[in-house]
């Protein structure tokens, strides 16, 4: 069983090692088969779709940019081509001047390069206006021009459908009265939208709980026939449907039976071992076409370990999702923001377990508490991410965040995030 | 007398300190109270091999532990106005709180980490074995909590008679002390972990 999707891809050149496994997955026969695997992280074939079915109406824009490459947007405005991962557009009509950023500290918290990030942020002829809607004054909430203060999803009403490994509905009702002036992401979006002229279009004459029941009466007829209706899960407090799982599903068994009858969804039908599509995109030293080992842009073989000489990655932690949670303190005391760091590359520093720690490179600079540990490979440190970014005046990271020394630099296929390939050396501080 | 007790398998704990908040929420317990500890237990040594690669030879498991409610529970013992006792019912170590004076004694006579002080109250503090929830036939929040089903409790014989009698992982206290009432299914690795020099390394979050 190969399974991949766990930070391996977050890396330079992630692309690479994802291919390779798909790869090495046909050329063993390892595919079609039970505990063989294809590609992905191992979701159930035919499950559920990944977030929940609001409708979206349509869109007018026809411009998109990738995730990762919002400052470079920024930056470049009506200049950004495809060659930074435009789409839909040639160019983008005008420079980008204002940002209205929803549940989300991954503006300046989770991208790359946060010094960087701050200071594009802070250029007021860049970005004019920052609107962060969120329910705590997070690091990106630091720099919002206005903040529209979000309830919790305990205060108002919502639904989920399980994502990866099984078919599911969860009933989340409203079980507390929003807050002070908080309100609902939906209530902010209907009110914004009744400004607009756009408040019946929007909300279709229904609120929180009436989108709830639509949508739950909308799995009903098409996806769950066996659940009860909404008025009766909500009167006798049920809530979580989940479709048993009689048998394993597996991933491209017609295929494997009879590839000229059930082709893949490639050009030519087969498993491209070599993609004449990659080929054809002429870059073989990023981009080949069959998958190989590529020495990454920061790397312990490069000249650039000389001057930083441990690679360092920021693994999720126990304690957090991602940046959500790094402000309760039952957590932070069950898993306070640490730099792990082998015994070994601690001795040729003088480094004790619990000393004060700074990780730096040309980026910046991280201040932390270490724990000395064998559980991490000599010459590897880690800085597990999503803790809240919180600089000094000398600009050095109190916090622990560790995109304060992570690269803006994308991947070349999938214009995706390598932020566990950075270099850095750590010295012990005070 | 009954006498009940937690199991912990150590092989299938993952550290992930569900347990840890669960009683917290459960108890509304304030940073810097644990009635539950998870105990990171780490060494070993990493080696250069001939090939150039990293060789690793680890002893590395977490050990989650709360009140062992003892047979012969040292904090009772020291205690000097017996505001700690040994309840008929579950044989379950409780406390007092009108007679607790906050003096501490049972804090060092608990070789388990047991008791905790409540600066606020400025009373001692423990695990009750959630007995509010065993008396309307609920399991106690911790063991309800773990996502790897790596806790469970009950009558110690039927615990014995279901995982063993293992009271003891490297570098618990030797059970003769205070005979504690738990069942401990040993991760693989606590064999080694003695000749690996194995510590406690995360002695900060377990506030020791």
């Amino acid at each position: 069983m190969l399974y991949q999707g766990y930070g391996m891809q977050r890396r330079a050149y992630g692309e690479q090692p994802v291919r390779g496994g798909c790869v090495l997955a046909a050329i063993t026969g390892n595919i079609g088969i039970h505990g063989g695997w294809a590609s992905g992280i191992g979701l159930q074939p035919g499950g559920s779709p990944f977030w929940n079915i609001f409708p979206m109406k349509n869109n007018p824009v026809r411009a998109s940019i990738p995730t990762f490459l919002w400052t470079e947007a920024v930056l470049r405005g009506t200049d950004l081509s495809k060659e930074e991962g435009l789409r839909g557009v040639e160019r983008l009509s005008s420079n980008i001047k204002m940002i209205w950023a929803v549940a989300s500290n991954a503006l300046i918290n989770q991208h790359s390069n946060i010094n960087r990030t701050a200071r594009i942020l802070e250029e007021e002829s860049l970005v004019e206006f920052l609107v962060v809607q969120d329910q705590f004054l997070t690091s990106t909430g630091k720099f919002a021009d206005l903040i529209l203060p979000a309830c919790m999803q305990f205060e108002t009403w919502g639904l989920e459908d399980g994502w990866k490994y099984g078919e599911e509905v969860i009933l989340m009702p409203q079980i507390a009265e929003p807050a002070f002036e908080t309100k609902s992401d939906y209530r902010i979006c209907a009110d914004l939208a009744m400004e607009l002229g756009l408040f019946n279009e929007f909300t279709e004459g229904l609120d929180e709980k009436g989108w709830t029941k639509r949508l739950w009466e909308s799995y009903r007829s098409n996806r769950f026939p066996d659940i009860p209706d909404f008025d009766t899960v909500v009167r006798n407090n049920l809530g979580v449907y989940s479709l048993p799982v009689h048998e394993p599903k597996i991933s491209f068994e017609d295929f494997v039976r009879d590839p000229v009858n059930n082709p893949l969804n490639t050009p030519s039908g087969k498993v491209e071992i070599f993609s004449p599509e990659l080929k054809e995109l002429n870059d073989p030293d990023e981009i080949p076409p069959v998958p190989k080992y590529i020495q990454e842009w920061e790397s312990p073989f490069g000249p650039e370990s000389e001057k930083y000489p441990l690679q360092a990655i920021g693994p999720h932690y126990m304690g957090r999702v991602h940046s959500t949670h790094d402000n309760v303190d039952w957590l932070k005391e069950a898993f306070p923001q640490r730099i792990f760091i082998n015994k070994k590359d601690a001795e040729d520093r003088n480094i004790e377990d619990g000393d004060n720690v700074m990780a730096f490179n040309d980026r910046g600079k991280v201040e932390l508490i270490c724990r000395l540990t064998e559980r991490i490979l000599p010459g590897v440190v880690a800085i597990p991410q999503g803790a809240w970014w919180e600089p000094d005046r000398k600009k050095v990271d109190q916090g622990g965040s560790v995109n304060t020394l992570t690269s803006e630099r994308w991947t070349p296929l999938a214009f995706g995030n390598a932020q566990h390939t950075i270099m850095v050396e750590i010295k012990k501080v005070r | 007398m009954a006498q009940f007790g937690f199991f912990i398998d150590t092989s299938a704990c993952s550290g992930c300190k569900t347990c840890q908040v669960a009683c917290k929420d459960k108890n509304n317990l304030e940073p810097g109270i644990l009635w539950r500890r998870v105990y990171e237990i780490s060494g070993g040594n990493w080696e250069k091999g001939s090939n150039g690669g990293w060789k690793a030879s680890l002893s590395t498991y977490n050990l989650s532990v709360a009140c062992n409610h003892c047979e012969e529970p040292g904090c009772v013992e020291a205690c000097p106005t017996k505001a700690l006792y040994k309840e008929e019912k579950r044989g379950l170590v409780l406390i007092d709180e009108d007679k607790c004076i906050g003096c501490r004694y049972c804090e060092w006579a608990c070789p388990y980490g047991a008791l905790q002080f409540d600066r606020d109250r400025g009373i001692m503090s423990k695990c009750d074995f959630c007995v509010d929830y065993l008396d309307v036939g609920s399991s106690p929040s911790c063991v309800a909590s773990c996502p790897m089903r790596a806790l469970d409790f009950g009558e110690i014989s039927e615990l014995t008679l279901k995982y063993g009698n293992m009271k003891h992982i490297y570098p618990m206290a030797d059970p003769e002390i205070t005979k504690p009432c738990l069942v401990i299914k040993p991760h693989p690795e606590a064999e080694t972990a003695r000749s690996n020099n194995a510590r406690v390394a995360n002695k900060e979050e377990v506030k020791q």
